[in-house]
């Protein structure tokens, strides 16, 4: 099993494997996000109370699942990175920080987006908008720390380090609007209740949230290998890889 | 079709919030698949300059 994992963490076989498995995300992606937008744009009918308006939780509800999702999955790299110093762990830690705050950001843009219209305010101060703005400090405060230090070992122990600390963050934006009074709706989708939407409003919203999920995986996968390729531009299997492209 | 852009009036809410979707999704693929090709070229220098040093040597 441990020698199973050394093999998966190596860069060389990292690289190729990756390199295989970038078309086929995006296949998916691209599939999944046209049915996504078909399904949220054409046919789910307007919300009785928020009419077409209710169409931006087909983008702002996946981003901010994203936002979170993409964090803890950085902190689990952070463990690993820590704990047992596999170097594609660092890779992917840092990688993940740039998709993490691109997500967050469209959750907060496409947010005040909807508030506007919906609760008069592009802004508000409350538990769930100010916990996921920290997020978006964290996602950037982990890439700037990381440009920062010039030694990209050290920078790694650095960065999971401060993405553990920021782990606190992430139950609060979650909890926040059960736990504070706050401008913010509750949870429209939980793992316990059946959900409240009828199925031609909730089916795009999931399809969508794969779609996302993918979509992680795909931009990761091309940012670790540019990441790998400018760790280690000297080392022998890079070299493998060139003459190998060069032959074709 | 008009009535589609329309979206009962909240067209500029919705399609903004599509098309900025749209917007970092593509700039999140461009920019590391440009950001590879970059570094893999500067590699795949560093070995053809570290190739021809060993052809001397």
């Amino acid at each position: 099993m441990m020698k199973w994992l050394h093999i998966m963490a190596s860069s060389a076989w990292f690289y190729r494997f990756s390199g295989q498995a970038i078309p086929w995300l995006m296949s998916a992606f691209i599939v999944l996000l046209l049915i996504g937008l078909y399904g949220g744009l054409v046919t789910a009918p307007a919300d009785y109370q928020q009419g077409d308006a209710f169409r931006i939780i087909y983008i702002h509800v996946p981003a901010a699942w994203m936002s979170l999702f993409i964090y803890c999955v950085m902190a689990m790299y952070a463990v690993i990175a820590l704990v047992w110093r596999i170097k594609l762990a660092e890779v992917l830690l840092i990688s993940s920080a740039p998709i993490g705050a691109a997500f967050t950001f469209l959750a907060l843009v496409t947010g005040s987006l909807w508030g506007k219209p919906m609760w008069g305010t592009w802004w508000s101060w409350d538990a769930r908008l100010t916990s996921e703005l920290l997020l978006l400090f964290l996602y950037w405060g982990v890439m700037g720390l990381y440009a920062a230090i010039e030694d990209k070992r050290t920078a790694s122990k650095a960065v999971s380090v401060l993405t553990l600390v920021g782990v606190v963050n992430i139950p609060i934006i979650h909890y926040s609007v059960s736990w504070w009074n706050t401008l913010h709706q509750g949870p429209s989708i939980t793992m316990t209740d059946k959900p409240t939407m009828p199925m031609e409003m909730l089916m795009p919203l999931l399809v969508m949230a794969v779609a996302f999920k993918i979509f992680y995986g795909l931009s990761l996968l091309i940012r670790a290998r540019a990441e790998l390729v400018e760790r280690e531009p000297q080392s022998r299997w890079l070299k493998a890889v060139i003459e190998e492209n060069n032959d074709e | 079709m008009s009535e589609f852009i329309y979206m009962g009036g909240y067209s500029f809410y919705i399609w903004s919030s599509y098309s900025l979707a749209l917007i970092i999704l593509v700039l999140n693929i461009l920019g590391p698949s440009l950001k590879h090709k970059k570094s893999v070229q500067q590699a795949s220098d560093i070995h053809l300059l570290n190739g021809m040093k060993s052809d001397e040597s």
